[in-house]
């Protein structure tokens, strides 16, 4: 049961962060910061459904966490959903496109495998 | 420095300061509730939560703005720092003990950070998504 909710968290999240960045790459790029500039940029984000399904899938991904810590420890919790790093990275590269060369694989490897280290 | 990176650095910095931030309020308070026994709807109402609550909305529209310019394969990476920084504050300001095992989550954490920091922010076209995504 607790793989199933490890395989849940992790999904949704990379999924839910995938569309969150779709979502915003279609809007276009943020310039202005002034409040009212990015109170507008932020109605117009709520107009397009990416960002609503994005953050549907980050609060299922939520639920589906605190559902795992209420059956298991926090010290498998937090390794066993790092490979959300590695699907996210993996998501990215075919999903959006993204150029991920060697050293972002490393990199996403190396803080993968640092999380799993920080929570032991 | 181009204008792109300095916004880049600033907003990344400011997602991870807002994520660690957060979660040490939202804890400060749900520890504390607990430790009062209260009730959990008392714990979800006390300052520190709706603080930290707040800061964890700061956090996503900061990480939102990020997105709409930088990689989601460079944002994810980078901003995971903050796991790095809590662990640190913790030893600093709680006087929590660090094992040898987490000072090695740390380094690996660190250097996988550097690592992705030395690739471009941005290797997307907004106009080839817009044709992707039809």
């Amino acid at each position: 049961m607790s793989w199933v909710l490890v395989i849940i968290v992790a999904v949704t999240a990379s999924l839910g962060d995938a569309l969150q960045t779709l979502g915003m790459k279609l809007h276009g790029e943020i310039h202005d910061f002034r409040l009212g500039a990015l109170a507008a940029a932020f109605r117009r984000l709520l107009r397009s459904w990416h960002l609503g399904l994005s953050l549907l899938l980050l609060a299922i991904s939520f639920g589906a966490f605190l559902g795992l810590l209420a059956i298991a420890d926090l010290s498998f919790a937090v390794p066993a959903t790092a490979v959300e790093y590695v699907l996210t990275t993996l998501l990215a590269r075919y999903l959006l496109g993204e150029k991920v060369n060697w050293r972002r694989w490393a990199g996403a490897g190396l803080v993968a495998c640092g999380v799993v280290l920080l929570a032991l | 420095m181009s204008r792109l990176r300095w916004k880049t650095r600033i907003l990344a910095t400011l997602v991870v300061l807002a994520n660690v931030l957060g979660n040490f309020f939202l804890s400060l308070g749900l520890r504390h509730r607990v430790a009062a026994t209260s009730s959990w709807l008392e714990a979800l109402t006390s300052p520190w939560v709706l603080l930290g609550a707040g800061v964890l909305v700061f956090w996503m529209l900061c990480r939102l703005a990020l997105l709409s310019w930088a990689d989601l394969s460079w944002v994810v990476p980078v901003t995971a720092s903050g796991y790095a920084l809590t662990a640190l504050i913790g030893r600093l300001f709680l006087g929590e003990q660090i094992s040898a095992t987490r000072w090695a989550g740390i380094a690996l954490i660190t250097l996988g950070v550097l690592l992705v920091r030395t690739t471009a922010i941005r290797t997307t076209s907004p106009r080839r998504l817009r044709e992707g995504s039809g």
